[in-house]
């Protein structure tokens, strides 16, 4: 445990042993014990006095499909920042697992632990081709000596060929990334997330600018990726979530205001205040 | 290797090889003769086309802009000279063991640094370690603190400027603002014959092919896709498990070496190497090189460089006063019309013709099946 926290920063020339190697150091496996995957106690982040995040907790069990909703400023994209290592928090514990303190990780670190995360704005490589979006993407060792003799084998091509299958992109596999319309960029990036096989996906509004046909097949991946995966998503899209199914949590100034499943949550005093205001 | 690069590759390596056997086997008063100024001047673009090449690996396809690669050139160009000066000998103005510029400073010994400098050996080994030192060093601080774009630049400028001030003085032992000169041979043979003057002529563009081998090598690896994906979306690199500092420190690297080793077979062809190597205006110069040539491609700063430096050695011949508003004035042109430089502009001429050939294949068909 505690070597996996010393070795912070290296990497650059293999060292033979999985100690200091960046590729291998949390590859470890998350210890699930308690069926839960994500802690989240007590975080509190705040930017020049505004709190953004203020004594914030919550836990995902493995498996589960979450989704967070709350107004603008409530700090849905600040909380993923602190779970993938963008933003330490000033105060509280964040754990993946019983035993990865992702505070102390970068982000590297916690991607290659397990936790894949989609960004609000679509953020793919516009340059390369959906191909080799997904192949940088894919679960590997990803130290620089690897990449400079990596080839493509086999196996890594079907990999590669089931993802764009499942993402719907199989016929555009060489096209360069820039020129897909949102919706596929938005599914590309879904499709990066799954080739990094993570154990936990941070999806921030993943349907924001789709059609409702390509929202709806996107809602159904989601739901045969939970079980195998456990998945949180913000979303502001209520019909959305309603399809989904999962537990709710609303987040309000930083904190969680309600908890439940949508029915509960929209029935709830305290959230239909915050959301229409007095 | 697509079938043009290695095509043009062979036709370089002709043109290599004809202009030394041209220079040498026929007389001077031959229209076919080649003189010494074209060979020397051939072999001094030839260098800083290497140096182009490195750079467009960090810039072009790294995204992180460099106004310091002087340095790295003119340290290189430094470790060789430091052998160049042991092997004067007994042959310079003192006729003293030490080099020149230390018995007028009346220096007694040698400076630690300079141990071992005589055997050519250890020189390319400093030739390669110091500025890869140096290299990683600055490059591992300036990464890992994110450090980027235009405060990067402007802290490699700072960089070389302050070596600059260093080498310029006398205390340094490296001769000062006059640098070293002088040189009289290399392995024994002298540097001034024809015959060294042609080995270090193909030297040079063996080590350019080879430059660019290296560079195909690595923009087409998955290195290179993982750098240009750097460029493009840093944050998305990281959130997929890449540790962008790595990435870009070892190109920082091996960028630098190149220059180095551009530096090192500068030097002897020159026949000076002193501290304005290092000034902020020559590492701009590097980077229009690049932006006229073309970024992103390896062939745009080989063209690049030697568009800029034949203007370059017309126009300080015919408007000496001149050429640094040229030179400006050529920058913001290509800034503002070219931003993809001449290879750009080529394949863009290319991608033209190619759709009008295919606009009038079809009128043609068109016609064809209304007859």
């Amino acid at each position: 445990m505690s070597a996996m926290m010393t070795t912070a920063d290296s990497g650059f020339i293999p060292s033979g042993s999985s100690d200091g190697s960046l590729g291998h150091l949390v590859s470890g496996d998350v210890d699930l014990t308690h069926n839960v995957i994500l802690y989240l106690e007590n975080i509190s982040v705040s930017f020049d006095g505004f709190k953004a995040l203020n004594n914030l907790s919550l836990s995902i069990d493995v498996g589960e499909l979450r989704c967070i909703i709350g107004p603008n400023g409530a700090g849905k994209t600040t909380m993923m920042d602190v779970i993938t290592g963008k933003t330490r928090p000033n105060s509280g514990t964040a754990f993946f697992g019983q035993t990865l303190d992702l505070t102390r990780l970068t982000e590297p670190q916690i991607a290659h632990a397990g936790i894949g995360r989609k960004f609000q704005k679509p953020t793919i490589f516009e340059h390369h081709t959906v191909f080799e979006n997904l192949e940088l993407a894919m679960k590997t060792d990803k130290r620089v000596w690897k990449s400079l003799f990596s080839t493509l084998d086999d196996d890594t091509r079907d990999k590669i060929a089931d993802t764009l299958k499942l993402i719907r992109l199989d016929t555009q596999a060489n096209r360069v990334a820039g020129l897909l319309s949102h919706g596929q960029k938005q599914w590309l990036e879904i499709g990066m997330l799954l080739m990094q096989e993570p154990r936990l996906l941070l999806l921030d509004e993943p349907v924001a600018g789709m059609t409702d046909d390509e929202t709806e097949r996107t809602g159904e991946l989601f739901k045969s990726l939970a079980g195998k995966h456990s998945l949180v998503v913000v979303e502001h899209d209520m019909a959305f979530i309603e399809q989904l199914g999962g537990k709710v949590t609303v987040l309000h100034e930083g904190s969680v205001l309600a908890e439940g499943d949508l029915a509960t949550v929209q029935s709830d005093e305290r959230v239909i205040e915050v959301y229409l205001g007095r | 290797m697509p079938k043009q690069g290695w095509y043009g590759l062979a036709a370089f390596a002709l043109v290599a090889v004809l202009l030394p056997v041209l220079h040498l086997c026929t007389p001077a008063n031959s229209p076919l003769h080649v003189s010494d100024y074209i060979i020397t001047l051939g072999g001094k673009i030839m260098c800083y086309a290497i140096v182009a090449v490195a750079m467009d690996l960090i810039w072009g396809y790294g995204g992180i802009l460099s106004l310091g690669h002087g340095l790295f050139f003119a340290l290189g160009g430094y470790a060789f000279g430091m052998y160049l000066m042991r092997a004067i000998g007994h042959d310079g103005v003192y006729q003293s063991d030490l080099p020149d510029f230390m018995v007028f400073l009346d220096w007694k010994k040698l400076p630690w640094y300079w141990e071992g400098t005589d055997h050519i050996v250890w020189s390319m080994i400093l030739i390669v370690a110091v500025p890869a030192l140096l290299a990683f060093v600055f490059g591992f601080f300036a990464f890992r603190s994110r450090i980027k774009g235009v405060y990067f630049s402007i802290i490699t400028q700072a960089m070389t400027f302050a070596c600059m001030l260093l080498f310029f003085r006398n205390e340094t032992g490296f001769g000062g603002n006059n640098g070293f000169t002088d040189f009289k041979r290399i392995l024994g043979y002298g540097i001034t014959t024809p015959g060294m003057r042609v080995t270090l002529f193909i030297l040079t563009a063996v080590v350019l092919m080879k430059t660019l081998i290296l560079g195909r090598y690595l923009v087409t690896s998955k290195f290179g896709r993982v750098l240009a994906a750097v460029r493009d979306a840093e944050s998305r690199v990281m959130f997929i498990g890449y540790n962008p500092l790595w990435y870009k420190l070892f190109i920082w690297v091996v960028s630098a070496v190149l220059c180095a080793i551009a530096g090192a077979l500068y030097v002897p062809q020159v026949g000076i190497i002193n501290p304005s190597e290092m000034s902020p205006a020559n590492s701009i110069e590097i980077a229009i090189w690049v932006a006229v040539g073309g970024r992103a491609t390896l062939i745009g700063p080989v063209i690049g460089a030697f568009i800029v430096n034949l203007a370059k050695s017309w126009f300080t011949v015919a408007f000496p006063e001149y050429w640094l508003f040229f030179l400006g004035l050529l920058f913001i042109l290509v800034t503002l019309w070219l931003p993809d430089g001449v290879v750009g502009l080529w394949m863009k001429l290319r991608a033209r013709s190619a759709a009008r050939a295919s606009d009038k294949l079809s009128a043609k068909e068109n016609t064809e099946a209304k007859a």
